[in-house]
């Protein structure tokens, strides 16, 4: 058994998702403490070139057509086999729609451990997962035998696992996939009629807080002044008060604003996950233990039904006096 | 048809939670259980389902503080049946409850279990995987749409940035539920009262609890926060003084 | 054969077929449906009832409060009462016309006061009719909206023309001297004779048959046309009022069970004593045009609904009797008739009940078709989420029930837990007290009062529950027996001599409808120990404010339980002024947030109500601020005040604000 840590990269549609640039960079940190090697795993067709910015020691590449987008038996069968066959120490999964699907039926049918949310790593080799919302910590030890592990974002920047010098790929010949049950039948992509939100430099965005649909007015109103627009988290979209174009989380966009306004929103982490990435972050919730405000830049306990009237007010006045 | 509809409590992250003196689980003094939202959505997934096609929908659950309202409220929404798995969970995890789970599965032959994506006090992954690997079937997660057909199911599943791959899998099989089609209904008060005076829950006890597969817990902690926000105060004037001098240092005004 | 043979025989026949056509539909109409209805409970306290005859039928007495529809109804009403006994004239004239054609009714056929009062009942009568017409024809004022205007303008004639046509007859009468009461006593008859004078005494004798007739036959078709429309409530205003819901208006009937199934979804299903309401619909439109859902915009009349109610039950009645129209008895009455945005549109204000003149009941059958709603399932998810925190923490703000007392951290002094020690006075907070950070300081103040005054009071602490007032008009009759159960259950093991509460809504249910069986406490609003206390020297204020203040009645404290005077001797104990404002009273306009509305999504298309009331008081001259006594009053109001732009001219304050104040050193 080896000490390698492994990293299934994650892509869809042509494009690598951050979480891959993430376990990688964690990978690494674990696998400089180990003195063993970042292996990233690619499955796909002809999708070599995905590999190109990845920072990992070496790429085992598979090539099959039923690779070409993620389903979860095509890609069990094929980790599978991998971790059979090179036994690495460390299997580096992320906790999303790929990941997430896939961790816990390696570890049953291979028989192996599985932590899951896991944040980060400590330097002394323990693993630390967030349950609860957010609330709790749990850190575990690895296991003697190959650890899975799911990964959540926020714990390493991503652009550590960034690289200009592409991996060096060993091609692997991929296991017999005749016999699929899952097949992907196409993709729906969201409405692009309306604005991409992970683009825009000023947002203002709603959550639960905002309890009815006739109170997102106020938002709008403060994203006019502000000259951004409006997005939110789940709850929101759910009601169907937003499209969910609008929708910032773990399903949703991820953003980079300059300015990110929270407003009535708790922190969930697959919201925070989602925005980590921003410049600024303003914080309203009349809950002063909640979760938002462990990452904004600022923060106040007041109503938001007081407050952003006001705000929007004085912003207008702002801009008049200029 | 025969739809299964696995459920969990979960703490209600409504309460303060904390550590227990050992500090390697939750102190479960005020901790309430409530049922995981998003078993809450697979069950609503599957009385959709049973609305549109004759099926039978038949729920299981761990037994813990709170599961008996849990299960009676599943029958007032139209399950045909529920099964409490009685026994002592107190250190079980995902990986026990899926092979503690196995037996029934091939007594019932499902053509469909559903289960929510994820539960706030999971672990060792998500129990719907691991229970479609037990039973060595697919498994879709993140889905928040179905279509049941003689021998496959179409389902939606999301994928970041709001795109839906629509995917088929061959039943039976196990699906991970994100949202139901409509949110999780309402029922009445009395409607459960007058359900858990007529039914039953049937109980089954299992002894073994195999819970390999998680790694041990070390501890459980709070999270030190090494940042807070800068926090404004003062009343709302004043504050929105203060962000939009805010503003204007960063350049936004 | 002879005219007055034929009178006779004729006058038999119409008596005959009018009579018929009557009964016919009194029997199809009224009885088979009322028969179908589910019980409605033994009636007593006949002698209030037979006392509301005197004042509310024969007195008109609700009638006033649109004064001038009021007096000209009132003159109807007695015109008619009056002039019945000439109806009476005509018919027994008419059958005994082959014996006696000159017949008249003994006494008062011939007893000229009487027949003085007569003429002028018969003047009023026609000026009050032209009011009407002019009210229906020109003026059409809003709360006609909806009503059937034909209807409602061919009776008006009617009774105008039986008017006329009686003067017409006693005229000529008395120009032929064939009336037996003397000149003087028929003056305005003898005026309308007077216009007959230069025709020939045969053609005279001729005016007079016709008009006879025309009396007679119109009469006979009003008759007819009474049962299943406005007009009914001739007939049925004298039973509504007999039978009128003597209960305390905060208390809901229990909800209606037929097999198995709770509340109502089919017209029939209704209790028969409220069919008796929907028939008994004038269609006036008071309680419209003080309904505040339906002048915010909302789809919501009372009059409509009582309207849609009756030709439902009518319709419906009839397919079921010949069991046939399949398509009439598959529309659905809540979602199709009635819909259920008109059901959840009610803020159960109590306004139209209080406004009708018949005691209709709008509120109820409300309540009842929304518990059927709430047994489907069928409602909105803010509701539902509202619900479902309230099942699981006991209070619709979705927060722990362990920080429900969290407000008295912040506060100097730790308050009595009533669970623990034995206490004078329980205060039951509510929901809105105990977790709305808009309604903090509120709550505070009264804890500061009371404490001041030394009076030995103490809380519920986490044990509280929502008092579930509004979950049961909301229809969750489940939910709110189980609020019930847990806050009784807590009740029961403190030592406590009087509850008192901040919350009307509360303190409607507690003192109405909680199961106390025989032995319940004495229950005050804070407003009403506020005066018990500066009565008794206990609370001395130590100045006196000079503010212009106007006070806004709460719904459940005025309306629904008569509290109107403790709060505003306390105003004006604390040395401010009280400025009314026009609604007030009875007639206060609801904030909005009744029924269960405050957690459902606005939808208002118009002006909201709270809005509406700020307004009203900014109009008053020099009033500063705005009294209320009911924290989602606080909430409200000072939204209100926002959204209008009047923050500068008027301050939204709680009863305890100015005692508080006036309190201080």
């Amino acid at each position: 058994m080896s000490r390698d840590i492994f990293v299934l990269i994650e892509h869809n549609q042509g494009q690598v998702s951050e979480i891959s640039y993430i376990m990688l960079a964690a990978g690494r940190d674990l696998a400089i403490a180990q003195g063993s090697q970042v292996i990233a795993i690619l499955f796909g067709n002809q999708a070599e070139n995905l590999a190109q910015n990845l920072s990992a020691d070496k790429l085992l590449y598979v090539n099959h057509p039923a690779l070409e987008d993620f389903t979860q038996d095509a890609y069990l069968i094929t980790i599978s086999e991998i971790i059979k066959s090179r036994q690495p120490g460390v299997v580096l999964f992320g906790n999303t729609t790929i990941g997430s699907d896939l961790a816990g039926a390696v570890s049953i049918s291979l028989d192996l451990d599985l932590a899951s949310s896991c944040k980060y790593f400590t330097s002394d080799g323990k693993v630390v997962s967030q349950i609860c919302g957010g609330k709790i910590m749990v850190e575990s030890n690895f296991s003697f035998t190959t650890t899975l592990i799911t990964m959540l974002p926020g714990g390493y920047k991503p652009e550590l696992g960034q690289s200009d010098h592409p991996p060096a790929i060993e091609n692997i010949t991929p296991p017999s996939l005749e016999n699929l049950r899952i097949k992907n039948i196409n993709f729906i992509q969201p409405e692009s009629s309306d604005i991409d939100i992970s683009k825009e430099p000023i947002l203002v965005s709603i959550g639960r807080g905002i309890q009815t649909q006739d109170n997102v007015e106020l938002a709008e109103e403060l994203a006019e002044a502000l000259g951004g627009v409006i997005c939110a988290s789940r709850p929101v979209i759910d009601q169907g008060w937003l499209p969910t174009s609008r929708l910032v989380g773990k399903s949703g966009k991820q953003v980079k604003a300059k300015l990110y306004i929270a407003i009535g929103i708790s922190g969930a982490p697959e919201h925070v996950e989602a925005i980590t990435g921003s410049e600024t972050i303003i914080a309203i919730n009349t809950d002063p233990k909640a979760p938002i405000f462990d990452i904004a830049t600022y923060g106040t306990e007041a109503d938001l039904f007081d407050l952003v009237e006001i705000l929007t007010h004085r912003i207008n006045q702002a801009k008049g006096n200029r | 048809m025969k739809i299964l509809v696995f459920i969990k409590l979960v703490p209600d992250l409504v309460e303060e939670l904390s550590i227990d003196p050992n500090g390697t689980a939750l102190d479960t003094t005020w901790m309430r259980m409530i049922i995981n939202e998003f078993d809450d959505h697979a069950l609503e997934q599957a009385i959709l389902l049973k609305e549109k096609q004759t099926a039978d929908v038949i729920v299981i659950a761990p037994d813990v503080e709170g599961v008996d309202e849990v299960l009676f409220t599943a029958l007032a929404k139209g399950a045909d049946q529920v099964i409490k798995l009685t026994g002592d969970f107190s250190n079980a995890n995902n990986h026990a409850f899926a092979r503690a789970f196995t037996p029934y599965i091939n007594n019932i032959q499902p053509d469909l279990i559903l289960t929510g994506v994820q539960a706030n006090s999971d672990i060792d992954g998500s129990i719907g995987p691991l229970i479609a690997a037990c039973q060595n079937q697919p498994f879709i997660g993140y889905v928040s749409g179905v279509i049941l057909e003689d021998k496959r199911a179409i389902v939606r599943k999301e994928y970041p940035g709001g795109v839906i791959a629509e995917m088929s899998v061959s039943l039976p099989a196990v699906l991970g539920i994100q949202s139901a089609e409509q949110p999780p209904r309402y029922v009445a008060v009395s409607k459960v009262r007058q359900v858990m005076k007529t039914a039953n829950i049937e109980e089954h006890q299992f002894d073994a609890i195999d819970i390999s597969g998680s790694p041990k817990t070390n501890r459980m902690f709070q999270p030190e926060t090494s940042t807070h926000a800068e926090m404004i105060e003062g009343n709302p004037d004043e504050i929105a003084d203060r962000l939009v001098s805010v503003f204007k240092e960063k350049g936004i005004l | 054969m002879l005219y007055n043979d034929l009178k006779s025989i004729l006058v038999i026949i119409a008596l005959l077929v009018a009579g018929g056509v009557f009964c016919l539909r009194v029997y199809r109409l009224l009885w088979v449906n009322l028969r179908r209805g589910q019980p409605s409970g033994k009636f007593k306290q006949w002698g209030e009832r037979i006392k509301g005859i005197f004042v509310y039928v024969l007195a008109q007495f609700r009638l006033f409060r649109f004064r001038f529809s009021g007096i000209a109804h009132f003159f109807i009403f007695w015109g008619f009462l009056t002039l019945s006994l000439t109806i009476l004239q005509a018919i027994i004239e008419g059958l005994l016309s082959f014996t006696n054609p000159q017949f008249v009714l003994p006494f008062f056929g011939t007893f000229g006061p009487f027949a003085f009062l007569q003429d002028l009942f018969a003047v009023f009568v026609i000026i009050a009719v032209g009011y009407g017409l002019i009210m229906r024809l020109f003026i059409n004022p809003e709360r006609y909206k909806g009503s059937h205007k034909n209807q409602g303008v061919m009776v008006l004639l009617f009774i105008a023309t039986i008017m006329v046509s009686l003067l017409v007859m006693n005229g000529i009468r008395q120009n032929l001297g064939t009336d037996p009461v003397a000149r003087q006593w028929r003056p305005i008859s003898n005026i309308v004779g007077g216009l007959f004078n230069r025709v020939s005494i045969d053609s005279q004798e001729i005016i007079e048959q016709v008009a006879y007739w025309i009396h007679l036959i119109i009469v006979l078709i009003f008759l007819t046309e009474l049962p299943g429309g406005k007009h009914f409530h001739v007939i049925t205003s004298v039973p509504a009022v007999l039978l009128r819901n003597l209960e305390q208006p905060g208390k809901l009937p229990p909800a209606v069970e037929i097999n198995n199934d709770i509340g109502i979804s089919k017209v029939e299903q209704f209790r028969w004593r409220q069919m008796l309401d929907f028939y008994t619909c004038t269609e006036c439109g008071r309680c419209q045009d003080v309904c505040p859902a339906y002048n915010s915009g909302l789809p919501l009349s009372p009059k409509l609904l009582m309207m849609n109610l009756r030709d439902n039950l009518m319709e419906r009645g009839s397919a079921l009797s010949n069991n046939s129209k399949q398509e009439i008895l598959e529309k659905s009455l809540l979602e199709e008739i009635i819909t259920e945005q008109v059901i959840w549109s009610c803020t159960t204000c109590f306004a139209c009940d209080q406004e009708c003149p018949l005691f209709i009941e709008h509120v109820t059958p409300i309540v009842d078709m929304r518990r059927h709603l709430v047994i489907e399932g069928q409602i909105d998810t803010e509701l539902q989420d509202a619900l479902s925190n309230l099942g699981r923490y006991g209070n619709s703000f979705g927060q722990s029930e362990r920080t429900r007392a969290k407000w008295t951290q912040s506060f100097e002094v730790p308050i009595k837990d009533a669970r623990r020690e034995p206490v004078e006075y329980l205060w039951f907070l509510g929901d809105y007290a105990s977790y709305s950070p808009a309604v903090a300081d509120v709550t505070t103040k009264i804890a500061e009062v009371f404490y001041k005054t030394n009076i030995d009071f103490g809380i519920l602490y986490d044990s509280e529950r929502n008092a579930g007032n509004d979950v049961r008009r909301v229809g969750e009759e489940g939910l709110y027996e189980m609020l019930v159960e847990k806050n009784m259950q807590t009740l029961g093991k403190c030592n406590y001599q009087t509850i008192v509460t901040s919350d009307p809504h509360t303190y409607n249910t507690l003192i109405n409808e909680y199961p106390w069986e025989g032995h319940r406490p004495t229950i005050l609003h804070y407003s009403e120990l506020l005066l018990k206390l500066i009565t008794s020297g206990q609370l001395k204020f130590s100045k006196r404010l000079g503010n212009n203040v106007t006070y806004h009645d709460p719904c459940y404290l005025g309306r629904y339980n008569g509290i109107y005077d403790a709060p505003r001797r306390v105003i004006e104990a604390t040395g401010c002024q009280l400025v009314e404002m026009p609604r007030h009273r009875d007639k206060a306009l609801c904030c909005g947030a009744g029924g269960g509305r405050i957690w459902m999504a606005e939808k208002i298309i118009k002006e909201r109500p709270s809005e509406s009331r700020i307004r009203e008081a900014v109009g008053l001259e020099k009033v500063t601020d705005f009294i209320v006594t009911c924290p989602k009053d606080i909430t409200m109001f000072r939204d209100a005040v926002k959204t209008t732009g009047n923050e500068d001219k008027i301050i939204v304050k709680d009863l305890i604000e100015l005692v508080h104040e006036a309190l201080l050193n």
